[in-house]
């Protein structure tokens, strides 16, 4: 049977409303000091040292977003955003749902002349866009700070580069925010949706890469030459490639290298998953930009595939609910 | 007889071997204020989640106000107002933006809804409090506002689940006076509740519900006459000489049994007049005469004594 009438009635209200709640919430606030006051000391970290050693570097300003000394417990920016990211956005998205639930007002709101397709896609494009805003100032903070205390100004191609990680980070929280929103649908206390989203990630973070080089020997075939070398064959690299890049987490680390630094061998170790894809490439020569971005490509749409799927099967979990709490 | 605004014909819903709703019939004019009654769980409210097009139904049809809930649920909505068993608001917001968001949402221009909700808080008595978050409300507070939605909303017809459920006499009392505004209005009111007597003094029709059938259905007095048996009842106190004896041998009258102070007098058909007469012109004073009600506590009880087997 066919319903009448657009399903993105109403949409922009449900937007207005959750982003207003969003960005006056007690809870964002606390989340977005958390992330300014951790990112600006990473980059004062970063600032300072890069101040001290100055080499040649055409890519200076990207370092802000890499630098992490070897001696040191100070992770760069990049890696504590992945940190910092998920969080926030389960932080936004574990009782989007279950809340109104909890409330008694979702009877009320699906009363009113919308779908629920407007209501769960309004919702998330509100956690999208409250993501947006805090990493966007995340963004400019670091780089008005490189700016102020290097006295070096970007080039054109640093400030693309960055912006284009500006977008593989929105994209990796729209990942943690879809996941934390099907919790919120699945479960009716939010303590349990939060729960599972939290374990969730900290499953993926920790959990997993630890596990992958367990299970690799137990699903791949051994090539018994290169076991001798100590080596792993083929199919074992393609499946280490394989289950690691399930987690999120990874995708956006290579994505993030592959965008941020022109030349993957130069300053540090390409993540294992990125190897294959860099397979001809010549050694210390920068990549330019639209390469930069070909190499990333796979993993940018891998992120936003996760999100669409996570987003989907919400979707239809959403649909079938029983209104009656 | 007033336009039909909702009609149901063999309405059923099942979860999975248990029909909650086993088809039922229901008609609802214009104007009237309809009362779904019936113990918890006899299908009160998945019949009015199915009016609203918030359930599927797994059999027959149901049309509101000329359309189909589930194929055109946005129509339906938007000339439908609900209030919810225990209504939740956001707390954290006040009760103007609460209602603005909903109105928002119904897709009315803001400066018009803007009029909408002060006209609509007025009617409801919550002007002072309109921009106090709705977290301080009280229940009784929190169900006006929720009239105040449907009032704002211009709905035509008026959907309350368990309206009066935890509010104590007076806000009762306040909050049928509302519902009697929106039946002036010409909203057609349809309300469910397993307070009897509560309901009983606003509702035109009613029906009662039992195990997802519509066990009796008509104006309360249809059904004393069904259920109870009497044509007419009249509560008459008077003094006098042999009152009861020339009340016994009037023409119509089937019983009289002592209530009160005075008699219960079941008849066949209108006998106040005689009555009056009677006492009257016997010398004797008459100091009351009412026509008793038959209460739908009453009729309730009886009808589930003489049915064990349905309840």
């Amino acid at each position: 049977m066919r319903r009448e009438g657009s399903p993105f009635t109403g949409l922009g209200a449900v937007f207005l409303k959750e982003y207003a709640d969003h960005l006056g919430s007690a809870r964002m606030r606390v989340l977005e000091w958390l992330v300014v006051l951790s990112g600006i000391g990473v980059v004062a970290v970063a600032i300072i040292t890069l101040r001290e050693t100055v080499t040649r570097d055409q890519f200076l300003f990207l370092n802000l977003f890499l630098y992490q000394r070897e001696d040191s417990a100070v992770p760069s920016l990049l890696s504590l955003l992945s940190i910092l990211i998920p969080l926030v956005a389960i932080g936004l998205g574990f009782d989007a749902v279950n809340s109104e639930f909890n409330r008694r007002t979702m009877s009320r709101i699906l009363a009113q002349p919308i779908y629920r397709d407007a209501l769960l896609l309004g919702k998330f494009l509100a956690g999208l866009c409250t993501l947006g805003t805090g990493l966007t100032a995340l963004w400019l903070l670091v780089v008005g700070t490189g700016l102020l205390t290097m006295g070096v100004p970007p080039s054109g191609e640093e400030v693309a580069r960055s912006l284009a990680f500006l977008l593989v980070a929105i994209a990796f929280a729209g990942v943690w925010l879809a996941i934390a929103m099907l919790f919120s649908v699945i479960f009716r206390s939010a303590a349990t949706s939060a729960l599972c989203a939290l374990g969730l990630w900290l499953f993926l973070t920790l959990v997993w890469p630890i596990l992958v080089p367990v299970l690799v020997p137990m699903v791949a075939t051994p090539d018994p030459l290169a076991a001798r070398f100590g080596l792993l064959s083929d199919s074992q690299v393609e499946w280490y490639l394989g289950l690691s890049r399930v987690s999120p987490a990874s995708l956006f680390a290579d994505a993030s290298l592959a965008v941020l630094q022109p030349d993957p061998n130069m300053t540090r170790i390409p993540t294992l998953g990125m190897l294959g894809q860099l397979q001809g490439m010549v050694r210390g020569a920068a990549l330019p930009l639209n390469q930069s971005l070909l190499l990333a490509w796979p993993q940018i749409t891998a992120l936003i595939a996760a999100v669409i799927v996570v987003f989907a099967i919400t979707y239809v979990i959403f649909q079938r609910q029983e209104v009656r709490a | 007889m007033a336009e039909i605004v909702i009609e149901a014909r063999g309405l059923r819903k099942d979860y999975g071997a248990n029909a909650a709703v086993a088809g039922i019939d229901l008609d609802i004019h214009r104007g009237e204020i309809f009362g779904l009654l019936g113990p918890n769980g006899a299908g009160k409210t998945t019949t009015i989640l199915m009016v609203l097009g918030l359930t599927e139904s797994t059999g027959g049809t149901v049309s509101v106000l000329g359309h189909d809930p589930v194929r055109d649920p946005l129509a339906v909505k938007r000339r439908v107002g609900y209030l919810p068993d225990a209504v939740g608001f956001y707390d954290n917001l006040t009760a103007r933006e609460n209602l603005r968001y909903t109105l928002r949402l119904a897709g009315i221009a803001r400066a018009e809804a803007e009029r909408r909700i002060e006209e609509a808080m007025a009617r409801v008595r919550l002007t002072e409090v309109i921009d106090k978050r709705v977290g301080t409300y009280s229940r009784g507070m929190r169900q006006r506002l929720g009239i105040a939605e449907i009032i704002a909303k211009r709905a035509e017809i008026a959907i309350l689940d368990e309206p009066t459920s935890g509010l104590d006499p007076q806000a009762t009392f306040e909050l049928l006076d509302m519902i009697r505004d929106l039946k002036a209005d010409g909203v057609a009111v349809l309300l469910s509740s397993h307070l009897l007597d509560r309901v009983q003094s606003i509702c035109d029709r009613v029906a009662l519900f039992s195990r997802g059938h519509i066990a009796l259905q008509g104006t309360v007095k249809e059904l004393g006459q069904q259920v109870l048996g009497a044509g007419h009842a009249a509560h008459v106190e008077a003094d006098g000489a042999d009152i009861e004896a020339k009340l016994r041998t009037l023409p119509g009258v089937q019983r009289l049994e002592r209530e009160g102070r005075g008699w219960r007098i079941t008849a066949d058909r209108d006998v106040m007049a005689d009555v009056a007469q009677a006492v009257v012109g016997g010398g004797g004073r008459l100091q009351r005469l009412a026509a008793a009600e038959p209460s739908l506590e009453k009729i309730y009880a009886r009808y589930f004594e003489e049915h064990q087997d349905a309840a």
